[in-house]
């Protein structure tokens, strides 16, 4: 019956030409193949968002009279709502930790290098709507917190010049943070961007089946003075590995949903005090917190907009690396690029910690 | 796959199988564990239906001879209906057919159901078309100064 279907499929999908490309595909086995499973996780992670996602939408109501509320009756009367949407939060706050990882870690690894360029720029994209899913979700509550954070973020948008006072309008439904933005945040949340992300999500991984992983160079360069690296079978050890990881995932998943549920605030007032202590989530707080020490003029321009063209710039150092580090490919590891990197992430920690402190 | 160790030995067989066991019986409360709650939260709660067991529907002075009047009873609608007469009766609105909201006929002094023309009389009898049961009657007491009293709809 099976060997039938099989048959069957095979004549009009010709499944043999795939089932040959897995049984032929192999992993490279070094001491940096740790590295290869952070994408893998991330992709999990990624399942477990849309999953999870796609639960709290049956319940969930984006306005802003009803949001709090729905939230409230999920994770208050729904069984379980409050397990769903616990992991729904961790795990999106996990994704993000684990795309900073694997893109740190292809990075110290060279794995944008030629030809693995547009792997590179997928990845990069994706990180960047990954944080555009972050910056959505954390309205959808419609409590205080994320819609004080989300005045302040969208305002740091209006501070882009020229195109700034349309962006900030545009990302508002509005003049100010409404009911109007929620809607838009909604459709942005599980229509626009879900979209976008398989779109890129699909050709990431496509250019990663069909160019096969990266070898690190100091790997490349053993191979190239005669020495073989091993390799293991892309089915079933490899695969098996990424489950195992996946399984891993979803401990530390489910341990931090059962034991640090997820707070739900207070509703949202558009007319009460800004509470104390208000700050984005971690991923945006290193940007946030230098935005705040920047003084006000710097040689006669805004503090802020000056603050927000130096991130549109590092954002797109960082989406073009693979074209601005050419010497990568010829096995010249720069070592602009090495520090770079050091300097970015010790940035990110430093700026982490202390945005949380100051608050 | 190659076992390690000593494969001659019945000893190495076993544990293999146990392990396989073990890794099996993970997996399967590991699913379970997916289901139950999954299952659990697919199911809508019962709605925290406020336990409605009074409302006030309006001034009396309100409601016209040979007239009925949709209100809000708790989330469902009731009709309070006047007859011919001056009489007030009120019911629960909602069809014992398919649920939906009935209406007061004035030309027939009658209990509508527009959805699949069932009828009922003023003492919501089924009389006529598919309703299957009488509409559930509340008692409807006035209260308040004569003139300006209130209709106060309690279910019974």
């Amino acid at each position: 019956m099976t060997q039938q279907l099989y048959a069957w499929l095979d004549q009009r999908l010709d499944l043999s030409a795939l089932q040959h490309f897995i049984a032929e595909k192999s992993v490279p086995v070094h001491k940096h193949r740790v590295w290869y499973y952070m994408g893998g996780i991330t992709l999990f992670l990624v399942g477990v968002q849309v999953f999870t996602g796609i639960l709290l939408l049956l319940y969930y109501r984006p306005s802003a009279d009803e949001a709090f509320e729905s939230v409230k009756f999920i994770v208050s009367q729904v069984e379980f709502g409050w397990l769903i949407r616990n992991i729904h939060s961790w795990s999106a706050n996990l994704l993000i930790f684990m795309a900073f990882v694997h893109l740190f870690s292809t990075l110290f690894l060279r794995s944008y290098r030629k030809p693995r360029e547009l792997t590179w720029v997928t990845g990069v994209l994706l990180l960047f709507v990954m944080m555009g899913f972050g910056f959505s979700g954390y309205l959808l509550p419609w409590n205080e917190l994320a819609f004080f954070a989300t005045k302040v973020g969208t305002g740091i948008a209006g501070a882009v010049p020229v195109v700034g006072d349309f962006t900030m309008r545009f990302l508002r439904g509005g003049d100010d943070v409404t009911g109007a933005t929620l809607t838009r945040f909604y459709g942005l949340h599980v229509a626009i961007l879900p979209a976008i992300t398989t779109g890129i999500l699909g050709v990431h991984l496509l250019l990663i089946q069909r160019q096969g992983m990266s070898v690190p160079p100091s790997v490349e360069k053993q191979e190239k003075s005669g020495a073989t690296i091993p390799q293991m079978p892309f089915f079933p050890h490899y695969v098996l590995h990424d489950l195992m990881w996946w399984y891993v995932a979803l401990g530390v998943l489910a341990a931090l949903a059962l034991f640090l549920p997820w707070e739900i605030g207070k509703k949202a007032d558009a007319f009460a005090v800004v509470p104390p202590g208000i700050r984005p989530e971690w991923y945006f707080l290193a940007m946030f917190q230098v935005l705040k020490l920047l003084p006000a003029h710097i040689m006669g321009v805004e503090g802020e907009m000056l603050g927000v063209l130096g991130f549109g710039l590092a954002a797109m150092v960082l989406l073009f690396l693979p074209f601005l580090d050419r010497g990568a490919a010829e096995g010249r590891s720069s070592r602009l690029v090495t520090i770079g990197g050091v300097i970015a992430l010790a940035y990110m920690l430093v700026f982490t910690i202390y945005g949380y402190l100051a608050a | 796959m190659p076992s390690h160790g000593r494969p001659t030995e019945p000893d190495a067989i076993k544990r293999r199988t146990f392990l396989d066991m073990v890794l099996g019986v993970g997996f399967v409360s590991t699913a379970l564990s997916f289901v139950y709650p999954l299952w659990r939260y697919l199911i809508p709660p019962a709605a925290a239906e406020p336990a409605t067991n009074s409302v006030v529907a309006g001034k009396a002075t309100a409601f016209k001879a040979n007239s009925g009047t949709i209100v809000k009873f708790g989330s469902k609608p009731a009709i309070v209906v006047r007859t011919p007469d001056g009489e007030f009766r009120a019911f629960s609105a909602v069809c014992t057919h398919l649920d939906c909201t009935v209406q007061f006929k004035a030309e027939t002094s009658q209990i509508w159901c527009a959805c699949h023309n069932g009828l009922y009389d003023l003492g919501g009898s089924n009389i006529s078309g598919p309703p299957p049961r009488p509409l559930e009657r509340f008692t409807v007491n006035l209260r308040g100064e004569p003139g300006q009293e209130d209709v106060v709809v309690t279910r019974a």
